[in-house]
């Protein structure tokens, strides 16, 4: 790739072209807090559909909480939230009665946490809280309820879920307690999942129970799963499509194949070189210097320009737009591919 | 590193530690068997990890072998010398010898101590300076982990998770040890900054010349960072192997499930895997037998009844396991793709121009 392409209309990331009608589609989103002196999620966009997993991806703080929250209308009012969600090509998630929305979540949106107590009440059992939700939102008997809690507890592989029916959260350990949120996130057989850092308290081995169980689950119902991580071998062992984040902007996105091997944001490229690999050591590990800037100290133009080694005078002061790398691969960077860097300026 | 036959810096002998239990005349509660009877030789100037599920033992382990806590059998040996039987004053010497970095420096400490009485209480504790001295002491401290002087006026929430791990590493440093143990020092960091903070131990080992311990379940930084590795289950060794020959060619059941799991950051090294089932068992009724059994895909009745002493196999590894040589070469994955060209390119040119930046010649 010699020549840098034209600069794409829409400011924001896309996907490569997706096999059917997206799942969401979200544009433009973007969240401020009153009070806060910039906005920590700006004007990210990125679609994903059904069958599809799309990882989101980026460092702490970086807003890949906020933008779940947004998108589950689960965030303070304090909270001031721009852009668009189309959800199934009808409704906009950012835009609905709180009563219609508070329907849509648990039901055909679930979200799964990195925590389990987030959702999980401890004075309820397992089998009460998930029959709950089936009622609620199906209006199922109680009976056919808490056969549909069984069979979930079965699909997320409990062991002896009959019994683990009638346990209060407390009583399981943590991988269990967490099959047993994701059990009742997709009791309703949502059509999106986002699960933020569904694995991240979790030793590797449970970790790799998780989201191989998921990665089934998806596969036999056809739902659209947002994972958010900050593990990029998480995201290289399941993810279809990466949108990386990087102090509230979208800065790279595209096919996970196309953002491992031809990465081009200097944030990205960073990014994995930081990372230490599982081969046999090749060296002292990459840094990005310096950290993330504070709110108060956003740069106008390149938010990664503070730390970027390729930043100039136009960086700091001029907002990049994304530009497309090949199908579907979106970065927004001035300088990328940054072999030319340098070279004909 | 020293030889294999030179004898080691610190030692582990049969070492076990239980916590709670009860005896009473008629009954008894179980204790947690924390540690379990383990031995350990840690060669001078290598870095030795510990890794494990949570819970597997190696923070108790590494504390056990700092002499920050009793051991409830067995002894620890630093420089050949039974750390139990040591005087006061020799005690206390060991405490300058032997520092400790935890993953949140800051957790036991008062949040109203500066960072200079921070990283200088060590050195007020064992010697007598003037006051010019110790901010001198201080100064050079917060400089080699690459802080500013003037930071030792500040307080620690006013710093990133990463520089307070440069000032945990500080402290450590002050009474000049000879060897550091590090429980989970980059955990709770992100990729960035740990990658920071990896390298400055690096350096930090290479100049002053210490023996790392490493307790650590980020297979990658054990990877990156370590000479040899101990991998614990449920409070038992159950092999100890140079990092490559452990990464390569696990032999204990347990290694293979855990390398197994770990996710490769190379989208075309995805394969289908058999995830280890289970979760691991409680230590205070550990499996009899092999404590692995309950989980291993190759169990046979034998596993259940005997349990398996950590053997010495031959290239300088060990490994606790009754069936190893008919195992061996199951969990052996193929070696990651390497990484594109292009961002092997890129990432060499991101390094040189970052480098030129901190160091304008
Ligand atoms: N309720 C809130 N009020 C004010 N700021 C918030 C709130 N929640 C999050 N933030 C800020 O938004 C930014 C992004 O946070 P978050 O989305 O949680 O990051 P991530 O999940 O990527 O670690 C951070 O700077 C955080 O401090
Ligand atoms: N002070 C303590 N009192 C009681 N139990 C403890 C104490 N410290 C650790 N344990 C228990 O000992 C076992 C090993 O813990 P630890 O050494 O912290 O493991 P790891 O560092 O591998 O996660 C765990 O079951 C833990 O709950
Ligand atoms: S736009 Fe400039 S500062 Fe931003 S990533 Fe590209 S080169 Fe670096
Ligand atoms: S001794 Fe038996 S149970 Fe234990 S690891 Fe070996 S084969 Fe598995
Ligand atoms: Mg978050
Ligand atoms: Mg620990």
């Amino acid at each position: 790739m010699a020549e840098p392409a034209p600069p794409m209309p829409a400011p924001t990331i896309s996907q490569a072209p997706l096999p059917q009608a997206p799942v969401l589609n979200v544009e433009g989103l973007t969240v401020r807090f009153a009070g806060a002196p910039a906005a920590v999620v700006e004007d990210v966009g990125f679609s994903v559909a059904r069958g599809r997993t799309l990882a989101i991806v980026g460092e702490s703080g970086c807003g890949k909480s906020v933008t779940s929250l947004a998108l589950m209308g689960l965030l303070p009012p304090a909270a001031r939230v721009a852009g668009r969600a189309v959800f199934a090509g009808g409704v906009d998630l950012l835009d609905m009665p709180p009563r219609a929305r508070a329907d849509l979540r648990g039901d055909r949106v679930a979200m799964i946490f990195q925590e389990p107590m987030t959702s999980l009440n401890p004075a309820f059992t397992i089998g009460d809280q998930i029959a709950e939700s089936v009622v609620r939102h199906r209006g199922a008997t109680a009976r056919d309820a808490r056969a549909r809690a069984l069979a979930m507890l079965d699909l997320v592989r409990i062991p002896a879920a009959a019994e683990r029916l009638d346990a209060y959260p407390h009583e399981m350990s943590g991988g269990m307690r967490q099959r047993a949120m994701i059990a009742m996130a997709l009791a309703n057989d949502p059509a999106l999942v986002i699960a933020d850092e569904p694995t991240t308290a979790l030793d590797v081995t449970i970790q790799a129970q998780i989201l191989a169980l998921l990665a089934g689950l998806q596969r036999d119902t056809g739902t659209a799963v947002i994972l958010i991580t900050h593990d990029l071998g998480v995201v290289a062992e399941v993810a279809d499509d990466v949108v990386v984040m990087y102090a509230g902007r979208a800065v790279e996105g595209g096919p996970v194949s196309a953002l491992f091997d031809d990465p081009q944001h200097p944030y990205t490229i960073g990014l994995m070189g930081a990372m230490p690999a599982l081969g046999r050591r090749t060296g002292r590990l990459a840094t990005i210097p310096g950290a993330v800037p504070l709110p108060a100290d956003m740069p106008p133009g390149c938010r990664f320009a503070t730390r970027c080694p390729f930043a100039d005078a136009r960086c700091a002061a001029e907002r990049p737009p994304v530009r497309a790398f090949g199908a579907g691969h979106g970065a927004a960077c001035w300088h990328a591919p940054i072999e030319g860097f340098g070279v004909a300026a | 590193m020293s030889p294999v036959g030179e004898p080691p810096i610190l030692e582990a002998v049969a070492l076990s530690k239980h916590f709670g239990g009860r005896r009473r005349l008629f009954a008894a509660s179980a204790p947690v068997r924390a540690v379990d009877g383990v031995s350990l030789r840690v060669r001078r100037g290598e870095t030795l990890a510990l890794v494990g599920e949570s819970g597997s033992g190696k923070s108790t382990l590494g504390r056990l072998m700092l002499d920050l806590m009793p051991p409830t059998a067995g002894d620890v040996l630093y420089e050949g010398r039974n750390v139990g039987a040591l005087p006061a004053a020799g005690r206390r010497a060991l405490r300058r010898d032997l520092g400790i970095v935890f993953q949140d420096p800051f957790a036991s400490l008062n949040p109203r101590m500066s960072v200079a009485d921070i990283v200088g209480e060590p050195i007020w504790l064992h010697e007598a300076l003037s006051r010019a001295d110790r901010r001198a002491r201080v100064a050079a401290l917060l400089r080699r982990v690459g802080l500013r002087p003037e930071h030792g006026d500040r307080y620690p929430h006013e710093f990133s998770g990463g520089q307070r791990q440069r000032i945990g590493i500080a402290r450590a440093l002050a009474s000049a040890p000879k060897l550091l143990l590090g429980d989970e020092p980059v955990s709770a960091l992100d990729v960035s900054v740990q990658a920071q903070i990896v390298n400055l131990l690096e350096d930090l080992k290479a100049e002053l010349g210490l023996t790392l311990v490493v307790v650590a379940h980020g297979l990658g930084v054990i990877r990156h960072m370590s000479d040899r590795v101990a991998v614990m289950y449920l409070g038992r060794i159950v092999e100890l192997a140079p990092v490559d020959a452990l990464f390569e060619t696990p032999l204990h059941p347990y290694s293979q499930a855990l390398l197994a799991s770990v996710p490769v950051p190379n989208p075309r090294a995805r394969r289908p895997r058999a995830p280890l089932e289970g979760d691991m068992p409680s230590p205070t009724r550990p499996p009899p037998g092999c404590h692995f059994h309950t989980r291993c895909p190759h169990a046979r009745p034998l596993c259940r009844e005997l349990s398996p002493p950590l053997d010495a196999v031959p290239g300088d590894r060990a490994v606790a396991c009754h069936f190893w040589a008919e195992i061996a070469g199951a969990g052996a994955g193929a070696p990651a793709p390497a990484p594109s060209a292009a961002f092997t390119r890129r990432l060499t040119l991101f390094e040189a121009k970052a480098a030129a930046a901190a160091d304008p010649a």
